[in-house]
């Protein structure tokens, strides 16, 4: 299994039935396809729909797309919505959990996910408000990027929002933040304590209830 | 009552170089196509425009990036115009970035006379500054002004003669919050039908918004 086909299915064991759901754009798209049977959760496309689902070949409609474009589906119980209607869900406190990538993450928790001063300037979208807004947060994200740590003592890169997120899941652990701190709950198959802790860049504090990573629900 | 449809090229002449522009359209989805080909054919200049996204280079407002006619975007993603940045970083165009969220709030502000919103959006980041805090029930929240335009240019699925319109699933997006932030409305329509056929439940921006309606289908 590769790295982020692992944060995907770990990721999912956090959806549950009758969630509405917001997946960002890449590594956090692949969590729909893990979602555990029997539970049905409603992805929300911030562009205007809940319900959405994937490509219907030979059925792609114009008007009926994902925040980058692409066509998409819906199933039944749909609900389609303008852009105020839809922020008014994700800022609103509607929206259960938002699975969102990262650049950088910190000890206090605080997510840097939409720009790189002086090299990549793409806006902030939907991100802040969802930071914001969702009742949890979820970054789905590799540990490192070029060798160094994503997790960081404190947050170089502009921040997406001041609110702390309530989980982080990494190809290498799963980590809670809290107010004493990073909490390491998990750590991926085959990795040890030892491992997370030399490759993240925050200090780290290990649970005593610390497991292996459950992959299936 | 006045029939509200015009010809393209008529819509476009009213707008004046320099105008500012609320467009609809999420990565051009629910975008006016053919407004834009012609506002890029009578070559506007020195636009602001207000859009969710400045879409692709060659794909609905991105077109007008690329074609320099715009001097100024209020938007919240250029991430997939590389002419949008680099016309940002060359100085060429201003570009004032807005999350999402508080993007639409704004207009809707705009267009239904309030003075601002306060939003928790951006509170510690680089959003706030400039920015007036305001402290409610112990919470933080950011003042964020209101937005209007000269015009606001919309995609509808159908018009009827009178300018009632309709959107269908994702194209809906900005287009009924603008239609009541652009001094002037235009709104681009893939179907036009008498007035009547359209239910009034079923009416998602009323006539009295809509000034000007225009064909969506070239002749």
């Amino acid at each position: 299994m590769d790295e982020k086909t692992l944060i995907a299915k770990r990721v999912a064991l956090e959806l549950f039935d009758g969630d509405l759901v917001n997946l960002g754009i890449g590594l956090p798209t692949l969590v729909a396809r893990y979602v555990p049977v029997g539970r049905h959760v409603f992805f929300q496309s911030e562009n205007g729909i809940l319900g959405m689902s994937g490509p219907i070949t030979g059925a792609e409609n114009n008007d009926l797309t994902d925040a980058g474009g692409s066509p998409i589906s819906a199933l039944p119980g749909a609900a389609s919505f303008d852009s105020a209607l839809s922020f008014g869900l994700i800022r609103g406190g509607h929206l259960d959990v938002t699975v969102l990538g990262g650049l950088q993450l910190d000890e206090e928790g605080h997510l840097a996910n939409w720009m790189v001063p002086g090299k990549m300037v793409p806006g902030m979208g939907g991100a802040m408000d969802l930071v914001t807004g969702a009742k949890r947060v979820i970054v789905a994200m590799q540990h490192s990027a070029k060798g160094e740590s994503k997790i960081v003592k404190r947050c170089t890169l502009p921040l997406t929002s001041v609110r702390r997120v309530d989980l982080v899941v990494t190809d290498l652990a799963v980590i809670e933040p809290t107010d004493s701190g990073l909490l390491l709950k998990e750590t991926a198959p085959g990795v040890t304590v030892e491992q997370v802790i030399a490759n993240t860049g925050a200090e780290l504090i290990v649970s005593p209830d610390l497991r292996t990573m459950p992959l299936e629900g | 009552m006045k029939n509200k449809l015009i010809s393209l090229e008529d819509a476009v002449a009213r707008i004046p170089d320099g105008a500012s522009i609320l467009f609809g359209g999420f990565m051009a989805v629910g975008g006016p196509t053919r407004l834009v080909d012609e506002i890029i054919r009578q070559r506007k200049s020195g636009l602001t425009i207000i859009a969710n996204d400045t879409a692709r280079p060659h794909q609905g407002i991105g077109k007008l990036v690329v074609e320099k006619l715009v001097a100024k975007v209020i938007t919240s993603h250029i991430g997939l115009n590389p002419d949008t940045q680099k016309q940002m970083i060359a100085g060429d165009i201003e570009v004032e970035l807005v999350p999402q969220g508080t993007l639409a709030e704004r207009i809707r502000a705009g267009g239904v006379g309030l003075g601002g919103v306060l939003t928790p959006t951006g509170v510690g980041t680089t959003v706030e500054e400039g920015k007036r805090t305001v402290e409610i029930d112990g919470k933080t929240f950011l003042l964020e002004t209101p937005i209007k335009a000269d015009f606001a240019l919309l995609a509808a699925k159908q018009a009827d003669l009178y300018g009632n319109l309709t959107y269908a699933l994702t194209a809906r997006n900005f287009n009924p919050i603008m239609a009541l932030a652009g001094a002037t409305v235009i709104a681009e329509a893939e179907d036009i039908l008498p007035v009547g056929c359209i239910a009034p439940d079923a009416v998602m921006t009323p006539s009295v918004l809509v000034d000007h309606i225009v064909t969506a289908r070239p002749r």
